[in-house]
């Protein structure tokens, strides 16, 4: 039996009031984006993770990480036969506001240097001169040493054979905050299309949504798209607003061209959603797929350089670290956003970016479950 | 009118262990209502969603309008309104956003206003979903079976949970999408569900059909016309069900749960002559009671067990 010789259409019996709309093929894409961007607008955790906790982070970081006026050592020097005469020589050098000291016996003394509160001990060793305990594997205590045994010199009469001055820069574009927002950027890029994408499918998937949808002729590419230009849609928010509240708050220079940021940003978004996807391809409960979401990602936080620079791992490690999708982009944006470079000159990061969101899309497309 | 539905020696084995569908065959007519009745567990959600063909059979055939899942699926699903036996429709979106999005999925959908009109869910248009009742919820997921315009409806146990005017409800909807000229196909386990709504049903137990039908043709075949159900004070052992079995009209008894149950064609010949074996026994009659054979009665005569076990 041929379908077009159907009899009886029901919608023509029904004779419905309003004409029938008859739909385009962009019309599941359009819809799909717009119910998915309203559930979004309507979760007020989405607004806040996504949104406010970027920023509090941003804020934190840059307040407790501020470049001090001038850094302050904190030594102890031990009371005792010319304990009072270092503390006095400290007091009367050129270095004297960059030095806290205390004085204290020789047991506290130690007990403080032990648990980090002071950099430097100072000892008078009975015959006019002074003996260091410092800490080679701590930087501030091998400066405070340098700084002390200057300033106790100095003191004392030494004289300089060359005259020299120097000035202290805190230049944006080189402070901690400077080095924080990409990195926060791009982790939230990460983060928001891992969960926006990966945990979102899972939970569709348990809720037996994703079964309802491919039940109708809704094209699964245009489901997958839309989900994608979500993110992509808040990703430009993102980008925005981190990028603003450094400019406002911090007065960060952003060198390179908006459009670069928006265009890596929007590479990093589909490779990472590429990477939810195949993360979400298999799981049956959002339980399982939290855990997945939370191993791919944690070794990025450590190693990618959100917080702190990754050339403090081994050298042996960075080949690796400089492999993985959260670096090239992380390096790519504070490249342009903080150096001004271009497209072109980023273009090894973003190959590792698609190749990344290339391969874990094909992987995720062959083991995907609908149902 | 042609077949809407045909499926042949359909089998569905999980995991290589657990023979969900074994060797099941269907042809449902054009414009029918038909009902797959059968307990939890017994093959109906596994057959519905090979037709819908949401899962691949381990063997078998399925046809739907003339068309196979392999070469059709894109305009299969066109004519297809699916309800799954458990959807959670997203929550933050309005039932109206809902039904818009389910009717942008396909080429010629349904008016959204009509379908909220037919289904009583205008009052609640703007309503998010996660603020509505159970058999609310259960309106709107047929809502977004019939806003694609369907030729066929599949609905995987739609009353399951719901209060009696709900169901009642979603009864007259389902039947006026069939006075429409749509073929419907439809799971239950409630017994007077399959009674009322289904023209034909196939009673289905262990992934097999065991009998198949209209329901008064399935009841005056396997149930009997009448059910004489009775308990006597003595013991009913094996001698004293011979004698029921020779009363007068009976066609078959069985025990259950401590009664004495009867399938009678008359019932007012029948019972004279009960009540006069009891007297000659010399017990009491505790408890009496006659009324018409059911699916129940179809469902227990042919596997020895009830459709629900509560």
């Amino acid at each position: 039996m041929a379908v077009s010789e159907q009899p009886v259409r029901p919608a023509e019996v029904r004779k419905p009031d309003t004409p029938a709309p008859r739909n385009g093929r962009w019309s599941g894409y359009t819809h799909l984006l717009m119910a998915r961007m309203k559930e979004l607008r309507r979760e007020p955790e989405v607004i806040f993770w996504v949104f406010v906790f970027p920023l509090l982070l941003a804020l934190g970081l840059g307040i407790a990480f501020r470049n001090k006026p001038a850094d302050v050592t904190s030594i102890v020097i031990v009371a005792g036969p010319g304990g009072q005469d270092a503390l006095a020589m400290i007091q009367r050098s050129p270095q004297k506001d960059s030095i806290r000291a205390d004085l204290l016996d020789q047991a506290s003394a130690l007990q403080g240097f032990r648990l980090g509160k002071y950099d430097l001990m100072v000892e008078p060793d009975g015959n006019g001169g002074f003996r260091y305990h410092y800490d080679q594997s701590r930087q501030e205590s091998v400066l405070s040493r340098a700084e002390v045994d200057d300033a106790l010199q100095i003191a004392a009469g030494r004289k300089d054979p060359l005259p020299t001055s120097t000035t202290s820069s805190s230049e944006p574009g080189s402070r901690y905050i400077d080095f924080l927002i990409p990195g926060l950027l791009g982790m939230n890029i990460m983060n928001a299309a891992m969960w926006g994408i990966g945990f979102a499918l899972v939970e569709m998937r348990q809720r037996k949504l994703l079964k309802r949808f491919v039940a109708t002729p809704m094209r699964r590419s245009d489901f997958l798209l839309a989900l994608t230009s979500s993110r992509l849609v808040l990703m430009l928010v993102e980008v925005g607003l981190l990028l603003g509240f450094g400019v406002l708050a911090f007065h960060m220079r952003v060198l390179g061209s908006l459009l670069t940021i928006l265009l890596l940003g929007a590479v990093g978004a589909i490779s990472f959603g590429g990477l939810g996807l195949l993360t979400a391809s298999r799981a049956q409960k959002i339980e399982s797929v939290s855990g997945l979401i939370n191993v791919v990602m944690m070794p990025m936080w450590v190693f990618s350089g959100v917080f702190f620079s990754y050339e403090r791992f081994p050298a042996m490690i960075q080949p690796f670290i400089k492999a993985l999708p959260l670096t090239a982009l992380n390096d790519a944006l504070r490249a342009t956003i903080l150096q001004g470079a271009s497209l072109g000159s980023q273009a090894g990061r973003l190959l590792i970016l698609v190749v990344w969101g290339g391969i874990s899309f094909v992987l995720a497309l062959r083991w995907f479950r609908w149902t | 009118m042609g077949t809407a539905i045909q499926c042949r020696d359909l089998r569905k084995t999980y995991d290589g262990k657990v023979e969900a569908v074994r060797g099941l065959s269907l042809a449902i007519e054009t414009g029918e209502c038909f009902g797959l009745l059968g307990p939890n567990g017994a093959g109906k959600t596994t057959t519905i969603e090979i037709l819908e063909g949401l899962l691949e059979p381990t063997a078998g055939q399925v046809t739907i309008l003339g068309h196979t899942w392999r070469e059709n699926a894109r305009e299969l699903r066109e004519w297809l309104g699916i309800s799954l036996q458990e959807t959670r429709l997203s929550e933050k979106l309005t039932v109206r956003e809902t039904i818009e999005l389910f009717a942008s999925f396909y080429r010629e959908p349904r008016a959204s206003g009509d379908v909220l009109d037919q289904m009583q869910l205008s009052e609640k248009a703007d309503t998010w979903v996660g603020k509505l009742s159970g058999g609310q919820r259960q309106r709107l997921a047929v809502a977004t079976a019939l806003v694609g315009n369907p030729k066929i409806l599949f609905l995987d146990e739609p009353t399951t949970g719901l209060d009696p005017q709900s169901r009642r409800q979603l009864w007259d909807i389902i039947r006026a999408f069939q006075q429409s000229g749509g073929t419907v196909l439809l799971t239950t386990h409630y017994m007077d569900e399959a009674e009322r709504l289904c023209d034909r049903l196939a009673i289905v137990d262990y992934g097999q059909i065991i009998a198949e039908g209209t329901p008064a043709d399935l009841i005056e075949r396997l149930g009997g016309h009448h059910v004489v159900e009775f308990a006597v004070s003595g013991n009913s052992n094996g001698a004293a069900l011979e004698v029921w079995r020779g009363l007068p009209g009976v066609e078959s008894v069985r025990t259950d749960d401590g009664l004495v149950c009867l399938n009678v064609r008359e019932p007012h010949l029948t019972i004279p002559a009960l009540l006069d074996a009891v007297d000659n026994q010399h017990e009491q009659l505790l408890h009496l009671t006659t009324r018409h054979a059911s699916l129940e009665d179809v469902f227990v005569r042919l596997t020895g067990r009830h459709l629900r076990e509560d």
